[in-house]
């Protein structure tokens, strides 16, 4: 057992920690709002802009978060917006804004350095790709979507189980709604770097689902949501070191586990 | 003094007129029933009434000090709310929403509030139980309750009763009317029920893309509308 926690002597561990555990708890709290609005696949569709944007960052040697951040913002809002249009449905917007912001990305990838270990870390996740200057942003902001989160929700949750109600209420929804975009964007950028574009959705996904077995109130679902969140980030990336597994497949295959646990207690309860 | 007041009110989506030249007002205390067949823009008539859609032509006006965001709503149910883990207390006290002002948290008195209509609906026993475990009947006084922490003076109803079996049904045109009649607030209720709606309502608006009727409930028992409508001569 000594040999897990030698682990954390390592810097880049103790960084990619202290970062998967605020993000994770960020995408928690988020996905919980998500997966009840039906916005689901928001986190999928986001962290595929962000693969282009992390892609056009590394061609033109840009430092990657300073120009994934604001564009999947951009991306989150102009996705908001293609919902309420009635002529592309919300599944369809998705998919043609993530599908494009990939497919530019490999194109400029296959222009420049080609396939190499970097693009492989923004597709699959490396712990190695936090720099120190990343971790400082990462910490302020998930913070900052942390801080955001637990000061607005009683709106947020009004907002989330009725929006009809909330807006007849003087309640600017939309506003809200495209704060919600805006943290899931920032949250998704922090996330795919670790976890990597194609499994960073797992992060908002899992831990709500599987707290939505277990708990009654909206309260208590974000409270184990959190909760399962970071124990399974933790247990992840312990499961990678002693087995030299990839950190963010192995964080996916932990939540897995978890929901499935979940939703046995749920269904015996 | 009437608290709302609509004159020449009409409504468009893409520029095709769906609803025109609906006027009406009601008092404090007034129970208006709002009738038609589906598609006739009774709905529409609901979201402007709550500002959610703007008139194309016309205007609403509300009276008496009531603002425009202290009508209690209650909206037919979404899919969504149906799986919502929340508690029957969270839920109520969402009402509140419109007192939080530039608050970030509910009060005290907020809590209090919701606690006092969660009493009144008769649910306040299932306050720590799960919403979507509940019947259709007890979700609906739910929802009801939490309309109430939201006014003071004026509920809209949309559909209240939709999908719920006869007894919860009449136990919630019950619980409206006693609002109504002990609290002097004032309700606007779309129904497909007419028969209920001559039953309990004081006025009644029939709308058919535009207005067919508007009066008290004795005047429209005796119109020739209504004897068609209520199945005197069948349609």
């Amino acid at each position: 057992m000594s040999g897990v926690f030698s682990m954390f002597a390592y810097h880049f561990v103790q960084r990619a920690m202290l970062v998967g555990v605020l993000v994770s708890l960020c995408a928690a709290l988020l996905g919980v709002s998500l997966v009840l609005k039906r916005y689901s696949m928001i986190g999928d569709g986001l962290s595929h802009v962000g693969f282009g944007a992390l892609a056009i960052a590394s061609a033109f040697h840009l430092a990657p978060l300073y120009v994934a951040v604001p564009v999947v913002v951009a991306a989150a809002v102009l996705l908001l917006r293609l919902r309420k249009s009635s002529r592309v449905k919300g599944d369809a917007a998705i998919a043609i804004i993530s599908s494009s912001a990939l497919a530019v990305g490999v194109i400029v990838v296959s222009l420049t350095s080609g396939m190499n270990t970097e693009v492989s870390s923004y597709m699959f996740g490396s712990i190695l790709s936090l720099s120190r200057g990343d971790t400082v942003l990462s910490v302020i902001l998930s913070l900052a979507v942390l801080a955001l989160y637990l000061l607005l929700y009683p709106r947020l949750f009004a907002v989330t189980f009725d929006e009809n109600f909330a807006r007849a209420t003087g309640t600017r929804a939309d506003l809200y709604n495209t704060l919600l975009a805006v943290l899931t964007a920032v949250t998704v950028v922090l996330g795919m770097r670790m976890m990597g574009a194609l499994l960073i959705s797992s992060l908002i996904i899992f831990p709500a689902l599987g707290a939505m077995h277990l708990a009654k109130s909206f309260r208590g679902v974000i409270a184990c949501a959190a909760i399962l969140a970071v124990v399974c980030f933790v247990f992840g990336m312990m499961a990678s070191y002693v087995f030299e597994t990839p950190s963010g497949a192995s964080i996916v295959v932990a939540d897995l586990i978890a929901f499935a646990f979940c939703s046995l207690v749920g269904r015996k309860n | 003094m009437a608290i709302l007041t609509c004159e020449n009110a009409s409504f468009s989506y893409d520029g095709k007129t769906v609803l025109e030249n609906v006027s009406f007002s009601i008092k404090a205390g007034d129970y208006l029933c709002v009738v038609g067949e589906n598609g006739s823009g009774k709905s529409t008539l609901i979201k402007g009434l709550l500002s959610l859609k703007a008139p194309a032509g016309g205007r609403i006006t509300l009276g008496d000090g009531l603002k425009k965001n202290e009508i209690g709503y209650l909206p037919q149910q979404t899919d969504i709310q149906r799986d919502f883990p929340a508690s029957v207390r969270e839920v109520v006290l969402s009402g509140c929403l419109n007192s939080l002002g530039g608050r970030l948290f509910y009060s005290a008195a907020d809590r209090e509030r919701a606690a006092m209509n969660m009493e009144r609906m008769g649910i306040e026993e299932l306050a720590d139980a799960n919403y979507q475990e509940l019947s259709g009947g007890q979700q609906q006084r739910v929802l009801l309750a939490r309309a109430l922490c939201a006014t003071r003076k004026l509920l809209l109803l949309d559909e209240p009763v939709t999908g719920l079996d006869p007894v919860a049904a009449g136990e919630m045109y019950n619980l409206i009317k006693l609002v109504n009649l002990c609290d002097n607030i004032s309700v606007i209720m779309v129904t497909h029920d007419i028969h209920e709606a001559v039953r309990y309502a004081t006025h009644i608006l029939h709308l058919g893309h535009k207005q067919l009727f508007f009066g008290t409930a004795g005047e429209y028992r005796r119109s020739a509308l209504a004897r068609r409508f209520l199945g005197g001569g069948g349609l």
